[in-house]
């Protein structure tokens, strides 16, 4: 509730600010008058390829990062000496700008979508493998005992002790992979591509449009806390379950 | 070797020979090694035992002395290097039908609640829906879980969740049961309460028990007859004869005769204790 109000309090003081000039019209708009930018954008359907578009590349990236990402994991859990010389390197992994590699990626996936999913899935698949590694580890070796005394083949064991057990982890290594995905996404779109909310944004800036600028990243913060919300709920869902 | 003497040991081999196929559970010569980097770890043996079905037996011993390797080679889970282990009369190789295991730690399954955690086993061995039913009622019945049948593990103590791992092997309906020092993280009050379950458990289902345990009041109290392990290599060095009748409860604790059990068995395991010690001693300075 309190997190409510400082929100609400913040969009107010801005929206004060904005209409008593202080800050002036060409630096920043109230945000009422962006959310009727918005409403005015939506329904003309302007923008409504790059939302879709935009849209469809997190959805792959997030999609390929956690596939990808979990079964690496598993690889790289089940060769340990593979992961003692992997794991520091994961461990200061974002360390690395992954955005310098545009270029690299540009030459290789041209100008679009696919570079742009390229770079989304390479800034997000470590956190899903490393979610995976954490997870894994996670399972108490009681549980894998019990497999056994069920009798329980390996890949039983696996999909009705281990990934459930490791289910928490997982989730988490989902939710960063999203988010993860959505800065990928939209910061490519700035830099290499003709299309999408990130290129709607910029090309907006370019041209003095300041309303609709403000509009889309209003749309962009909306679209992330919604998914966010959405994420945690399910993930408060799975953890209320193991935690008093 | 004189005839007589010869004769003795044929015919100790002859008795040894039926106990295997009449025992429930009959070890011979078991020994276990761990190899590890290139040193080796006698952990265990050799050990003999026989145990009669519908027996309650109890192993005690000094920590490290292969008490739960002892329990691996006989779930199944761990071959030993020499000797033999049956379990009705069969040679044991993987885990065995009808035995069933009770852990030391929190065994139950978190994203399951207790009445599914009881199902569990009971489902992946394709039992009918309506048996399962009947089965796991039972079982929640019997071990005073009914009001919880929707909780979550997380919402139980230590001791609900342990009374849920016995439920989940008692609705097995297993002949042996194993148990490895299930009431170790409890209480004293808990464990003297858990220990009369584990004997009306016992009673009502005549399934041979083995329960390995660092408490010897827990052991004098449960058992028809408890074994005293060495110090590494474990092997037993006494076995000790209860001689209480299968309806104790946890009052014979009071009685004189519960006392003389614990006095013998510290007597012996005292000299084991303390020679644990020295050798801690010795490797750490």
């Amino acid at each position: 509730m309190l997190r409510f109000a400082i929100v609400a309090l913040l969009v107010a003081a801005i929206e004060i600010l904005c209409r008593l000039h202080i800050i002036p019209v060409d630096v920043m708009i109230a945000p009422s008058q962006m959310a009727a930018e918005l409403v005015k954008i939506l329904v003309s359907g302007e923008f409504s390829a790059d939302i879709i578009s935009s849209i469809a590349n997190v959805l792959i990236s997030t999609v390929l990062s956690v596939t990808l990402g979990f079964v690496a994991g598993l690889i790289i859990y089940s060769a340990p000496i593979l992961r003692a010389a992997l794991e520091p390197l994961l461990a200061s992994y974002y360390a690395v700008p992954t955005f310098v590699f545009y270029p690299v990626f540009v030459v290789l996936f041209g100008v679009g979508s696919g570079a742009i999913i390229a770079i989304a899935v390479l800034l997000a698949i470590v956190s899903m493998i490393t979610a995976t590694l954490n997870g894994l580890d996670r399972i108490p070796r009681v549980l894998r005992k019990t497999g056994r005394i069920y009798r329980m083949s390996r890949i039983k064991t696996a999909l009705m002790i281990e990934l459930p057990s490791a289910a928490p982890s997982l989730f988490t290594g989902i939710k960063l992979s999203v988010a993860y995905s959505f800065i990928g996404v939209i910061a490519s779109e700035f830099i290499l591509s003709g299309s999408g909310v990130g290129y709607a944004i910029a090309y907006a800036y370019n041209n003095f449009e300041t309303p609709r600028m403000y509009a889309l990243m209003l749309l962009i913060i909306l679209l992330v806390t919604g998914v966010n919300s959405l994420l945690n709920g399910i993930d408060r869902r799975l953890q209320s379950q193991r935690h008093r | 070797m004189t005839p007589a003497a010869s004769e003795t040991v044929a015919k100790a081999a002859a008795v040894t020979q039926a106990s295997v196929e009449q025992a429930h559970v009959a070890l011979r010569g078991i020994t276990c090694v761990f190899h590890s980097r290139g040193r080796s770890l006698h952990a265990l043996g050799p050990v003999d035992l026989s145990l009669a079905r519908g027996e309650f037996f109890s192993v005690v011993g000094p920590s490290g002395c292969g008490k739960s390797t002892l329990l691996d080679i006989l779930a199944g889970l761990n071959p030993p290097q020499t000797g033999t282990a049956h379990f009705e009369g069969k040679p044991i190789q993987g885990v065995p039908d009808g035995v069933g295991v009770v852990f030391q730690e929190d065994a139950s399954f978190p994203w399951l609640n207790v009445h599914d955690n009881v199902a569990f086993g009971l489902r992946r061995a394709g039992v009918e829906p309506a048996e399962i039913k009947r089965r796991v009622d039972y079982a929640i019945g019997f071990m005073g879980l009914k009001d919880f049948a929707a909780a979550y593990p997380a919402q139980l103590s230590g001791g609900m969740r342990q009374r849920v791992c016995i439920a989940r092997t008692l609705v097995l309906q297993p002949r042996l049961i194993m148990l490895d020092e299930p009431f170790g993280a409890l209480d004293q009050q808990t464990r003297l309460i858990m220990g009369d379950e584990l004997l009306r458990l016992w009673r009502e289902t005549s399934a041979t028990i083995l329960l390995i345990t660092h408490a010897l009041d827990e052991a004098a109290m449960l058992s028809d007859r408890v074994g005293v392990m060495s110090t590494r290599p474990g092997t037993f060095i006494d076995i000790i004869e209860t001689g209480w009748d299968r309806n104790r409860d946890s009052r014979v604790v009071s009685t004189p005769h519960f006392g003389d059990i614990t006095a013998r068995l510290w007597e012996k395991l005292r000299v084991e204790a303390l020679k644990m010690m020295s050798t801690n001693e010795t490797r750490s300075s």
